[in-house]
């Protein structure tokens, strides 16, 4: 008897061969499974290519004309801000089942296949385009940032762009190192459960402001110590409980305690 | 031993087992064995310990008194707005930090230089203290009731009833100016200011904070502004009109509105609703586009957008009131009337 | 008097701290005493002996806490400007630039960034002001499951209850000075109660704000409360808490030599000294520490006050959090109107009811229980928690009610960090709240149950050791070895509480006795308290399970029933050893019991 068959009965050994098994079907799912259809771009019109994209990676859910369906909305004035916001963060293709879209890091295309898809939706009905350049870079009145985003922002948001609840699961996302443009985008076209911010709401350099604040909190200046995530008194109640109780009473045992 | 639970009778009321009235007998419970024996620290036994221990504990001190000058130069050495990198806080105020740390040492090290002191050279031989009855004896008390009820009889009170009533009649009402006071000038009478608001018919809905005003076509499917009546600012109560005056002005397909009142009282699909929510008062700012549902960030309360605001889940009971609007000759959104009814939370004589 | 019992290998060293003539008092000493007779005081209570426990020690974090907070909250007032006047900021602060705000609110964001150490001594204030509240807790907490509330001590008890209460006040009324957003919406919230109040709920509102919300009146009234009227109260009930502390003198934990007469412990000078007051300066230091790498309000990043906007996850501070929870769980439907008038029991009863229930229950508990045990004898040495089961079982009960009600105030933040739907947390929370106090309540009055009954079985049949020891005969048994004298006592000191026996409920004559009902209550309670208490081990019961050999207890008697063999078996099943056996008692005590079917004798 060899020294493997020897151990068949190791408790371990059951444990080994369901990791080989999922190995091994993990293994050959992604070598055998299908590839998300990137075609590659042919055409010379970027309304063209953005048309070949769509209909491989958004139809589906949207609708070969982008009429919307039983699983995604019509796309119909959303525009190339939408678009770009979209799946320039990772949350268009849908990734999974779920109440909302995630932003994600792997981001599916490439910047020339964002822009061909958003070329190509706007050219479907007039809505929001990409912003310029000035009013997304972020050097604006941070005051004045500040004070519209605690009045149109803070209350799903957080006050410092921490994230918040929504009902049934839904969620306002943290606004941690975002983009300018995505920020203005995000404003613009009012993504999932998020109001639209025209700019007749807020002006583009109003929009300017509020990104300068964003960016500013994106230093990540903690004058007072770790931030515990921006959270309120929450995490500062649970801090003191874990580690400023924990401190004390150790202390207090250690006080008690015999010396050796 | 099963616990003797029997169900008769004394004279008196209901007693326990162990003081004195017993059905069968008590088995004898265990003797106290006595303080356990003592145990040497290693200090008390070598010398060598003992040094060891002074050192630790005059190390501990050495600690704090250099942390305090570090302290007292970093006071003034360090710039109020240096923010340098730390792991852990990312761009930390140097000032707040240093200071917090050497000032945060130089205090704990006194106290573990303290209690180490005592845990290894002071005397760990437990000592014993007797504790006497709280109550005092018989004859202190006999001896205080005494004192009083002879003063008492000297004072002549008992047998003077005039002087007893007209006594406690002026000791019960002295105290009376000063919670007069308190509840007569702390603040003014509520009238009607918590059913009215700065409203008016005619009013222009201007943004918060901005002040600017809003056109109708300004206010696109899926907005929402944030307004207060045109002149709130000018208004001497400012912060309290704007209690009471915030209002959320939204825009939904005609379609999707339920209620004709909601429709009637808004402008081709854009209707505004107080913001302050019917629970207890916080702004309900959060408004989900796509579900048409207003959530409270303070308890949950949701309100259906497409149902005049009723409330759909949460603690309030009152939908939001809603705000009658239209436009002026310039396209600009106005008020229509003042609100119909008193926003914000209940009160008892609200109606 | 004191029993100090010189150890025989630390004579020599210790020799050189006992001195060979007295000393004369003089000098300073002298001149204090001259002037006010001193010296008897302060020797009674300087020879003072206190018990060694960490959990002692809870309550002394709540004091060093409150010293904390006097001295660094007098620092923040000589910078702190107590006023609702609108400025315009100007200070070093660059996203607040230009913003209109209250003086409160710009006083503390020139303390946070423009005052030297100013944000330090803030975060100490605030971190030290969240230790108080924790520290009063689990000080409560302990005194609860001690029973160090029984007599003499119930009115201590009472101002604790008091002073808890007081210092949550304390806490909302200082974190609301800076008329920040988060605070700001906690007033407006403290507001929309007051009004909720029937029949006078407008008046009271008004009445307190000065007008209307917000008005310029609440943050100088505000700081009255907090700066004077308050730490007043505090300052002197906890006076008052401590002085009765030590005419008492401490409670103990039951062990070898520590009666409910004596107090046994080190005394003030010098160890307590050394060790209390170290205590200060590391509650000091780790609350420094903590103020100087974790942020604690950051009231710069919250903005000014405005009615308008609002913050996603508000909160108030952790010692309101079961309010806030009570606020979000409790239904909207108890809201009633009629002939004009509205009655808001949905906002009433969770804001303004429940804190003082529950408080005022926490504070009658001591003279329910003494009326429940009849017990009317001094109590000293403290319970163990499983020795009353009821008692533990009930407080384990309300703090679950408690709990279900804090967590319920984090549900929006639970539902974004756990990805859940807030609906549905918050669903779950208004079952819970039914569901589980009950349940608590049970299973840990089992637990204490069976803890008890583990003591027993320790004392009856000492330690299990993990040796198997085989005997000639080929029977196993386990060796167990009997717990020694001293770790022993702890196990059966305690006397468990009966039952209390009714008298008739008539008298001779068949006449009704007066009281005869609130006495059947009485009865009832009583026995739900203490109907399956558990007795200790009596040294009768020792001997018999040694020697008798078929002494069991009443719970493995059943077990007798189930079949043969398997009495004894937790023992292995071996024989009575005689005296001159190999494997007859030594040190080592095997424990054994007799085999009914062994013929062996």
């Amino acid at each position: 008897m060899n020294a493997l068959a020897s151990r068949r009965r190791h408790p371990a050994a059951i444990l080994l061969l369901l990791l080989l098994g999922l190995v091994a079907t993990g293994g050959l799912y992604s070598l055998l499974a299908p590839k998300p259809a990137l075609a590659a771009v042919a055409a010379a019109d970027d309304v063209n290519a953005g048309k070949m994209l769509f209909l491989a990676n958004c139809a589906t859910c949207h609708g070969q004309n982008a009429e919307g369906g039983k699983d995604g909305p019509s796309l119909a004035g959303v525009g190339a801000a939408a678009v770009d916001f979209q799946v320039g963060t990772g949350r268009m293709p849908f990734a999974g089942p779920g109440v909302q879209a995630a932003a994600s890091k792997k981001i599916k295309f490439t910047d020339a296949q964002i822009a061909s898809l958003a070329a190509y939706v706007a050219s479907l009905s007039p809505g929001p385009s990409i912003p310029d350049d000035q009013y997304t870079k972020g050097d604006g009145n941070i005051a004045h940032g500040n004070e519209l985003f605690k009045v149109n922002c803070a209350m799903c948001h957080n006050f410092s762009g921490s994230g918040g609840a929504l009902t049934r699961g839904k969620y306002a996302p943290s606004l941690r190192n975002v983009t300018g443009r995505h920020i203005y985008e995000a404003l613009v076209s009012g993504p999932q459960s998020m109001p639209v911010f025209n700019d007749a709401n807020l002006s583009p350099t109003d929009k300017n402001d509020i990104i300068s604040y964003l960016h500013e909190l994106d230093k990540n200046k903690n004058p007072g110590g770790m931030n515990l995530g921006n959270l309120g008194p929450v995490s500062e109640g649970m801090f003191i409980w874990v580690f400023g109780l924990g401190l004390m009473v150790g202390a207090a045992v250690w006080l008690g305690a015999k010396a050796a | 031993m099963e616990p003797t639970a029997a169900g008769g009778g004394h004279p008196g009321s209901a007693v326990r087992l162990d003081q004195g009235h017993v059905e069968g007998e008590v088995p004898e419970p265990f003797a106290d064995p006595g303080l356990p024996p003592h145990v040497s620290r290693s200090a008390d036994l070598d010398e060598h310990a003992a040094r060891r221990a002074e050192r630790q504990v005059a190390a501990l001190f050495g600690i704090s008194m250099v942390a305090t000058v570090i302290f007292l130069v970093a006071y003034f050495a360090i710039d109020q707005n240096t923010y340098r990198f730390v792991p852990g806080i990312g761009q930390a105020n140097l000032s707040n930090v240093v200071l917090g740390v050497t000032l945060g040492l130089s205090l704990l090290c006194i106290g573990l230089g303290a209690v180490h002191w005592a845990k290894t050279l002071m005397p760990d031989t437990e000592v014993t203290e007797a504790r006497h009855p709280q109550r005092s004896s018989d004859d202190a008390r006999a001896e205080a009731v005494e004192t009083i009820m002879a003063g008492g009889d000297a004072s002549q009170l008992a047998r003077r009833p005039l002087i007893k009533y007209t006594l406690g009649g002026a000791l019960g009402l002295f105290a009376l100016p000063l919670g007069l006071q308190l509840a007569g000038s702390l603040g003014p009478l509520p009238h009607a200011e918590l059913s009215t608001t700065f409203w008016r018919k005619g009013m222009r809905l201007v943004r918060d904070p901005e002040l600017t005003p809003i056109k109708a076509s300004d206010v696109t499917i899926g907005s929402v502004f944030h307004v207060m009546p045109e002149g709130i600012d000018k208004s001497h109560d400012f912060l309290e009109e704007k209690g009471k005056a915030a209002v959320l002005l939204m825009r939904l397909n005609p379609d999707d509105i339920k209620i004709a009142k909601e429709r009637d009282w808004g402008h081709d699909g854009i209707v505004a609703y107080s913001k302050i929510c019917t629970h207890v008062g916080c702004p309900v700012g959060l408004y989900e586009q796509q579900t048409h549902h207003l959530l409270c960030p303070c308890h949950q309360s949701t309100f259906d957008v497409t149902e005049d605001c009723k409330v759909i889940f949460g603690p309030a009971h009152r939908p939001l009131p809603q705000l009658k609007i239209t436009v002026d000759t310039e396209g600009y959104l106005v008020a229509d009337s003042a609100f119909r009814e008193a926003v914000g939370p209940s009160f008892w004589e609200r109606g | 008097m004191s029993n100090v019992a010189t150890p025989k290998g630390a004579a020599g060293l210790r020799a050189k701290d006992v001195r060979s003539e007295p000393v004369k008092g003089g000098g300073l000493a002298g001149w204090v005493d001259d002037r006010t007779g001193a010296a008897k005081p302060v020797s009674y209570l300087l020879k003072k002996v206190f018990p060694d426990h960490w959990s002692f020690m809870l309550g002394e974090i709540a004091m060093f806490s409150l010293i904390i907070l006097l001295l660094t909250g007098t620092f923040l007032t000589f910078w702190f400007v107590p006023s609702s006047g609108q400025v315009i900021y100007n200070g070093s602060y660059v996203p607040l630039k230009g913003i209109a705000m209250s003086e409160a609110f710009k006083s503390t964001v020139d303390i946070s960034f423009d005052v030297r150490g100013g944000l330090i001594m803030r975060q100490i204030h605030h971190w030290s002001a969240l230790m108080f509240t924790v520290s009063i807790t689990v000080h409560m907490f302990r005194v609860f499951f001690t029973g160090a509330f029984r007599k003499p001590r119930e009115i201590n008890w009472v101002i604790g209850t008091i002073l808890s209460l007081l210092a949550i006040n304390e806490g909302f009324t200082g974190y609301s000075l800076p008329d920040d957003l988060l605070s700001g919406t906690g007033l407006r919230a403290a507001e929309g109660f007051m009004q909720s109040v029937p029949v006078v709920g407008s008046y009271l509102a008004y009445f307190v704000f000065g007008g209307a919300f917000p008005g310029e009146a609440i943050i100088p009234r505000l700081y009255t409360t907090h700066v004077l009227l308050l730490p007043a109260i505090i300052v002197g009930l906890f006076t008052a808490h401590i002085v009765l502390v030590a005419v008492h003198k401490h409670t103990q934990y039951p062990g070898p030599g520590k009666t409910n007469d004596n107090v046994v412990g080190y005394p003030m000078m010098p160890v307590y000294m050394a060790k209390a007051g170290g205590f200060f300066f590391i509650v000091f230091g780790i609350t420094t520490l903590m103020a100087a790498l974790v942020t604690i309000n950051p009231i710069w990043l919250y903005g000014p006050y405005d009615p308008s906007p609002v913050t996603a996850g508000s909160q108030p501070d952790w010692y309101m959090g079961f309010a806030d929870g009570a606020l979000r769980l409790f239904p909207g439907f108890f809201e009633f109107q009629a002939f004009g008038y509205t009655l808001s029991l949905n906002v009433f009863i969770p804001s303004l009811v429940v804190m003082p229930l529950l408080y005022g229950i926490a504070g009658a508990y001591p003279f329910i229980e003494s009326w429940v045990t009849g017990d009317k004898r001094e109590h000293h040495l403290l319970d163990r928690p499983r020795n009353a089961p009821t008692r533990t079982g009930l407080g384990v009960m309300a703090i679950s009610f408690y709990l279900i009600l804090f967590f319920a105030a984090g549900n929006d933040l639970m539902a974004i960090k756990l990805g859940l739907s807030i609906n549905d947390i918050t669903r779950a929370f208004q079952i819970l709240l039914i569901v589980v106090p009950p349940l608590a309540y049970w299973v840990t009055k089992r637990i204490c149950l069976s803890l008890q009954r583990h003591d027993r079985d320790l004392v009856l049949h000492g330690r299990e050791t993990g040796r198997i020891v085989r005997t000639a005969e080929g029977s196993f048994f386990e060796v167990h070895q009997p717990l020694p004298e001293h770790q022993r006592w702890a196990l059966v000191q305690h006397q468990a509480d009966k039952p209390l026996q009714l008298a008739a409920a008539v008298d001779a004559n068949g006449v009704r006795r007066p009281g005869a009902r609130i006495e059947r209550l009485r009865g009832k309670v009583s026995s739900f308290y203490f109907a399956d208490s558990v007795d200790p081990v009596t040294p009768a019961e020792l001997a018999a399970a040694h020697h008798d050999g078929s002494a069991h207890e009443a719970i493995e008697a059943a077990q007798d029933d189930v079949g043969q063999g398997w009495v004894g078996a937790l023992h292995g099943g071996a024989d009575e050893r005689p005296e001159t056996d190999a494997y007859a008692p030594h040190e080592q005590q095997p424990e054994h019991e007799a085999d009914p079917d062994s013929t062996a004798r």
